[in-house]
């Protein structure tokens, strides 16, 4: 197989569930004609009444997949950016996220929903939010977010297999920015599993979505200049691998988290905490974060848009400042 | 520029007298250099530059009395604090590459200066004497290890992280020995595997003492040395490799080439104590009243070595390369047995000590070999070793010389005994086995023999 994008990786994905399992429907505003990204294009024509147009409205989209998932198909909800998933929030966090809670276990929702995030496309201020840590706090639902086509492939694949309500994190800068040959490529097929992409021996970068591509950037950056790094691309947000984390941390003793996220609250304080709870006799270094300002939106102007996304040059920086500590 | 003001050099004490001012304005001052010298009434104490830079206007005179607080002098900071260099040139200071936009503004790794240590320039009302007294005390030079700790974002060779102590632990890793590489000197997670996997006992983990003599030739029957550190079972359990630490390897290393290189002769006195028993005995509680530190018989002991050793200077020495050399100074080195192997810690200039300055200087030694706090400079240098065997209850042993000194003398346990006098009556006295022995080499059973005789002359006439 050729290589393939991530908007093909999660296309080519939704086909085969579709066509393997007749309880799979997708769900979203603006499927039926493709979706703003082409995610769901051709797909329509393919599967007739199985693909569904959805009113402006996020809560309801959810709302029904859990409805329909309580009631055993499997739907697959867009929301068409991540930004507008939070009228939709108490459908997920006090509902979909406690269903199985609630029903001691006699009932599962196996449902995904899907969604675009993250920013450096000029998404302005309501197409480029990162939203993970507001769901990744949330027990009961599993946030994924791979970086690669093949992980997009195989954990779409494993979300949809899931009983429980999975959010499937695509960040839309590297819709088409990367490309894989998806046959042979090292894939995760759990949830819940982080992977090292990259082993170096003077500190230990843990990022995701776009920036672990940034991180792998610098990473080469940084080796053309003698400091080796560990990239840990970490997958799942919710549950954090912790094993691997741990391991990793422990490997080089200094610790570099980054996301696009706004720092305060964000996922890299959990993981800090993580490594700071079980690995402390580990640590030669202080953990830093890269991550966006404190400042509610994403500016729209590039030099803004610049300042706000980490990048590779300012994830170097600081791997730099770490690995001379 | 900044000020330095009058720290709080104990409890209690409100202000301070300065003798000396060590520095003059426009010389360079470097961190930790003594700027001036204190007098209150309980200590008398250098104060050490927390700064870098240039001695600034001198604010007390010499001679004068300053509260707690009150500012003394200026210095004029050379790699001024990011606030001061943001001040001074605000457009010039090319703003590094905000690593992450939003925070960490001050540069590799700074610790963000606290109020305090602000420049006062920017807010004068705050560096007043009052807020500054409340700053805990400043390091003063009775506790130098203070000064590292932080306060000083340049110097980190002191600061060790987990995973550095960690290691350090694991395998024995004396880590003030170590230069690091990391960011002002700290010793790294890094170095510290290249220390383990470089193997037993190079030339950092000894002790610098050892590193002024000729370098001992790599010993090729060291089977012990090349055992790594994770304890291994053996022949089924029946034993056990033990890990040997950095410690233990420079004592060995040591200790067989004082075997292999100096032919040593041991000799043995009796000395009749009983005199020095009831003097510690008279003194003891007012002494320890006194001075806070215990009264034992090793400082009696110490001054009656370093006054002996005036009269014997072959015995005050070192064997260095070639060269026997006779040392002016008396820098008695003092064996003690602590958990983690024996050390030396020196009594520099011990000669200019009286007993009570001994007493203490042996407790603080003993102290801190025993905490594991010794500079460097405390295991450097000694020109003739004190062995207190007598502390294990032992009334006779063989000490080895510690090399490159040339000769050792054991302080034995005072025991009562019957002893038959001069005028042939039969008395219990208190009586002290002393050892010496001694690097052939260096000198014979004459000086030897005199140096002993003329020691235990010294101690009966202890009375």
């Amino acid at each position: 197989m050729a290589a393939m994008t991530v908007i093909e990786a999660v296309r080519s994905t939704l086909d085969e569930a579709l066509a393997g399992d007749d309880r799979v429907f997708l769900m979203g505003e603006d499927v039926e004609a493709g979706g703003v990204f082409r995610a769901t294009e051709g797909l329509a024509g393919k599967y007739p009444g199985r693909i569904l147009d959805t009113p402006l409205a996020e809560s309801s989209i959810i709302g029904l997949s859990i409805g329909a998932a309580h009631y055993g198909m499997r739907p697959v909800a867009e929301i068409q950016f991540a930004d507008f998933i939070h009228a939709g929030f108490d459908q997920l966090c006090s509902e979909a996220s406690r269903w199985s809670y609630r029903t001691r276990g006699d009932a599962w929702l196996p449902m995904v929903v899907r969604t675009p995030w993250g920013g450096g496309v000029h998404g302005g201020q309501h197409h480029s939010q990162s939203i993970e840590a507001y769901y990744g706090h949330m027990p009961g639902i599993k946030v994924v977010a791979p970086a690669f086509p093949a992980d997009f492939r195989s954990l779409l694949r494993a979300a949809i297999a899931d009983p429980n309500p999975v959010l499937f994190l695509e960040h839309k800068r590297i819709y088409r920015l990367v490309k894989q040959d998806v046959e042979g490529a090292p894939a995760e097929t759990v949830i819940g599993r982080a992977r090292v992409t990259r082993r170096g021996d003077d500190l230990t970068i843990f990022a995701y979505g776009l920036m672990l591509h940034e991180s792998l950037a610098a990473a080469d950056d940084l080796a053309a200049s003698g400091i080796e790094c560990t990239v840990v691309d970490l997958l799942t947000l919710n549950p954090l691998d912790r094993e691997t984390i741990l391991e990793a941390a422990k490997a080089t003793g200094k610790v570099l988290i980054v996301h696009e996220d706004t720092l305060t609250g964000g996922l890299g304080g959990e993981i800090a905490a993580i490594i700071a709870e079980h690995a402390f006799e580990y640590l030669d270094a202080p953990i830093r974060r890269v991550a966006g300002p404190d400042i509610p939106p994403m500016p729209f102007h590039h030099a803004m848009e610049s300042f706000f996304v980490p990048d590779r040059a300012k994830i170097a920086a600081a791997a730099r400042e770490l690995a001379a500590y | 520029m900044a000020t330095v003001t009058m720290p709080q050099l104990g409890e209690s004490v409100t202000e301070g007298t300065i003798v000396q001012w060590l520095k003059q304005p426009g010389e360079a001052v470097h961190i930790d250099d003594p700027l001036c010298e204190i007098e209150t009434e309980k200590v008398t104490a250098e104060l050490p530059s927390e700064y870098e830079g240039t001695m600034g206007e001198i604010l007390v005179p010499q001679g004068d009395v300053a509260e707690v607080g009150a500012p003394l002098c200026e210095v004029v900071e050379a790699g001024a604090t990011a606030g001061a260099s943001h001040r001074a040139e605000p457009e010039r200071e090319p703003e590094p590459e905000p690593a992450a936009a939003g925070l960490w503004r001050g540069g590799p790794m700074a610790i963000p200066p606290d109020e305090e240590d602000a420049p006062p320039a920017t807010a004068p009302g705050r560096s007043g004497p009052a807020l500054k007294a409340n700053r805990p005390a400043a390091p003063v030079a009775l506790s130098p290890a203070a000064p590292a700790n932080g306060r000083n974002p340049e110097d980190r060779s002191r600061f060790y992280s987990p995973a550095v102590m960690r290691l350090a632990a694991e395998h024995g890793i004396e880590l003030a020995a170590m230069a690091g590489t990391g960011i002002g000197g700290r010793v790294t997670r890094k170095d510290v595997e290249a220390r383990i996997a470089a193997g037993p006992a190079p030339a950092a983990a000894v002790p610098p003492a050892r590193r002024e003599t000729a370098p001992a030739p790599q010993p090729a029957g060291m089977p012990v040395a090349a055992r790594a550190s994770s304890p291994a079972a053996g022949q089924g359990g029946r034993y056990e490799v033990t890990p040997l630490s950095a410690t233990r390897r420079t004592i060995a290393e040591n200790l067989r080439r004082s075997n292999l290189e100096a032919p040593q002769a041991w000799t043995m006195v009796e000395v009749d104590v009983t005199g020095l028993v009831r003097v510690r005995e008279r003194e003891r509680a007012r002494f320890e009243r006194e001075e806070g530190v215990p009264l034992t018989l090793l400082p009696y002991f110490t001054a009656a070595v370093c006054e002996t050793l005036r009269e014997f200077p072959m015995l005050n020495a070192r064997w260095e390369g070639d060269e026997l050399r006779r040392y002016h100074s008396l820098d008695i080195g003092l064996a003690v047995a602590a958990e983690s192997g024996l050390v030396v810690p020196v009594i520099h200039d011990a000669g200019d000590l009286n007993i009570a300055g001994l007493a203490r200087r042996i407790a603080d030694l003993a102290e801190r070999a025993h905490t594991r706090r010794l500079r460097v400079e405390d295991i450097e240098g000694g020109t003739f070793t004190v062995n207190n065997t007598g502390a294990f209850g032992s009334i006779a042993s063989k000490p080895i010389v510690n090399p490159p000194q040339v000769g050792i003398v054991t302080m034995e346990r005072a025991v009562k005994r019957a002893v038959v006098r001069d005028d042939d009556s039969i008395a219990v006295r208190w009586m002290m086995n002393v050892c010496l022995s001694f690097d052939h080499r260096a000198l014979d059973g004459l000086e030897a023999g005199g140096f002993l005789a003329a020691l235990k002359g010294r101690l009966e006439a202890l009375a």
